[in-house]
């Protein structure tokens, strides 16, 4: 490793349980924000922003949701991009409908109205669990979509749902470039990454993980099941409708029902899965692996076959896609069930001792 | 003994208790009092768990009545009894397997607590000064039970003697008046059960805490607790002090059997 924790003693509990105990985290951490926030911005070009960061940073959002609910409080849903659609639906009606609407609290707004739909559909999870509840919210991810596309009223009688995003004006500034929509997004997920941790260090993250491992020792310990389990249902999905608005606004620009398909729920559970279920941190590393692999494969895939002189088509890429998918979840879900963040915390575990590991 | 045994605080009232057709529990009476050591034991499928079940509000029996602390008891939900200053341990570990040793022992701590999400989200306001405190508390559970070294280990990698300690930890970590504990010793070697026998005394004697036991070794059962009610079929055969029960025609047959 390059560092270690030796000589960092701790001789208060505050210092102890800080966000990151370690010293040489803190500075990395530092420097990371520091990159995203000043480097980035001065090299990377308007592709890089449009087609790579700020997705994968809106995907990291909603991943980070979706953790929230099935990592830490245990409750399997395959309703994540409906509760994104909300959250894009809701936002445009506030800009829309309610003069003068500062477009940061719409982004609040969409959230909490996520946050309503979502505990309503997490109801079901008071009564069953599992597979079960799963086919539950998938109930969710039909009947948004549905909802969405039959009452014209909610995307202001647009044909077929289709909204457009407004423009984004913040106290005079107008974020119109990507690079601005980039910082935007880059500040408000790292809001809410913070308190994401800060949520799951703290007793209601324990109440979450205490229902999650075992359900009846957590209720004669003094959890409220049902409390608990809905408070999960309604913060995810205020993450998820906080992603599906800057989805809407500072991604995509404008948005149909149909693209918050059930595939889309499934990729943001591939990403919870592959980065590491109940990790924060593994809700970016999935969002980034999930996204650059096709990128990746993309490119290298016409140089592999070349090399063997096979024929190739661009059909053949996304077939070979969805197959690396398909062999890297099964390998995740038997090898590593915790993921890329798992994997990064051996490493550093191995390191720690190497090279003299015994 | 010097300690003082207080009056009663718990008292069970003909409690029967049935799911579908099989009767668990049938008739049973009995009472705990303050600062007692009360064992239940009886031969496997007496309904012994069961009894636990009905005193921290998980079953609801179909009669009888239940008064604590002199009141009678309504229909309760679990979470109510840890409001009610009764903690337990489970005869499975009933570990959160997760999480670190500390975060186990922290979340027994849960109904002191009174942040709410979003004080914990923004890390403001009675957040991280809770947090602090109840450390604290929780560090003196840590040391009491002498898992100071263990503090950050996630309990799924623990062996089977030092989870259970564990659990006795979160448990203690509310500080209950009255700690129910199921088994306790089971499937402890000769050492694993002095420690767990040395700790219930002592939060017996120190934290004055009533101790509802179920266990199996009778050596045990007949050394720590001051009363030992028997159970068999779900119905109460013997109750009284050890050398009582010992001597108790009922008991004998039930472990021995009878010559039929």
């Amino acid at each position: 490793m390059l560092y270690r924790e030796a000589g960092q003693f701790k001789t208060s509990y505050a210092a102890d349980q800080q966000l990151f105990p370690i010293r040489q985290d803190r500075i990395g951490l530092v420097l990371l924000l520091a990159v995203a926030f000043f480097g980035i911005p001065l090299f990377a070009s308007e592709y890089w922003f449009s087609a790579i960061l700020i997705p994968f940073l809106i995907f990291a959002l909603a991943a980070l949701g979706l953790n929230i609910l099935t990592g830490y409080a245990g409750q399997l849903s395959l309703g994540t991009a409906a509760f994104m659609a909300v959250g894009a639906y809701a936002a445009y009606n506030f800009q829309l409908r309610v003069e003068g609407m500062p477009i940061l609290v719409s982004f609040i707004c969409a959230g909490l109205t996520a946050a309503g739909v979502g505990i309503l559909f997490g109801l079901p999870s008071l009564r069953i669990k599992g597979f079960y509840l799963a086919v539950a919210t998938l109930a969710a991810q039909f009947f948004i979509v549905w909802c969405l596309t039959k009452f014209p009223w909610l995307s202001n009688n647009s044909s077929s749902g289709v909204i457009s995003a407004h423009n984004i004006n913040i106290l005079g500034y107008a974020f119109d470039t990507p690079r601005d929509k980039y910082l935007l997004v880059l500040a408000i997920v790292a809001l809410m990454a913070l308190a994401a941790k800060n949520m799951v260090r703290s007793s209601t993250g324990r109440a979450w993980m205490a229902v999650r491992d075992m359900d009846v020792a957590a209720s004669v310990i003094g959890i409220r099941l049902m409390h608990t389990k809905l408070l999960a249902f309604a913060v995810s999905s205020f993450y998820c409708g906080v992603a599906g608005a800057l989805y809407a606004y500072c991604y995509l620009g404008s948005v149909e029902p149909d693209g918050f398909s059930l595939d889309m729920s499934f990729r943001i559970l591939f990403m919870v899965i592959v980065g590491g279920v109940g990790s924060i941190l593994g809700s970016f590393l999935g969002a980034g692996f999930i996204l650059l692999l096709p990128i990746f494969l993309d490119i290298t895939l016409p140089f592999v076959a070349d090399l063997f002189g096979l024929p190739f088509s661009s059909a053949t890429v996304s077939h070979i896609q969805i197959m690396v998918f398909g062999a890297l979840i099964m390998f995740f879900l038997i090898v590593e069930p915790h993921g890329l963040a798992r994997l990064w915390q051996i490493a550093k575990e191995k390191l720690r001792l190497w090279p003299f590991p015994h | 003994m010097s300690k003082k045994i207080g009056d009663v605080i718990l008292d069970l009232q003909n409690i029967s208790l049935r799911f579908g057709g099989v009767k668990a529990l049938t008739d049973i009476s009995f009472n705990v009092r303050e600062h007692e050591i009360r064992a239940i034991i009886g031969p496997n499928g007496a309904g012994k768990s069961s009894m636990l079940n009905v005193i921290n509000g998980v079953y609801h029996p179909q009669e009888g009545k239940i008064f604590w602390h002199g009141n009678e008891r309504k229909k309760m939900e679990p979470h109510m009894a840890a409001q009610q200053n009764i903690a337990r341990t489970f005869q499975n570990i009933a570990l959160f397997k997760g999480m670190s040793v500390l975060d186990n022992i922290m979340t027994g701590r849960i109904t002191k607590m009174k942040a709410n999400f979003i004080e914990h989200a923004l890390w403001f306001g009675r957040a991280k000064k809770e947090e602090l405190e109840h450390r604290k508390k929780v560090e003196e559970v840590i040391d009491f039970l002498e898992i100071q070294h263990i503090r950050k280990t996630p309990v799924g990698r623990l062996p089977y003697g030092l989870q259970k300690r564990v659990e006795l930890g979160r448990a203690l970590a509310a500080e209950p008046s009255m700690l129910l504990l199921d088994e306790p010793m089971a499937g402890m070697n000769v050492e694993e059960k002095q420690d767990m026998c040395r700790f219930i005394l002592d939060v017996n004697d120190q934290f004055g805490t009533t101790i509802v036991l179920i266990e199996h070794d009778m050596g045990v059962v007949m050394d720590i607790s001051d009363r030992v009610v028997v159970l068999d079929y779900g119905k109460k055969i013997g109750d009284g002090v050890p050398d009582e029960v010992k001597n108790n025609e009922d008991v004998i047959k039930a472990y021995l059997g009878a010559g039929h």
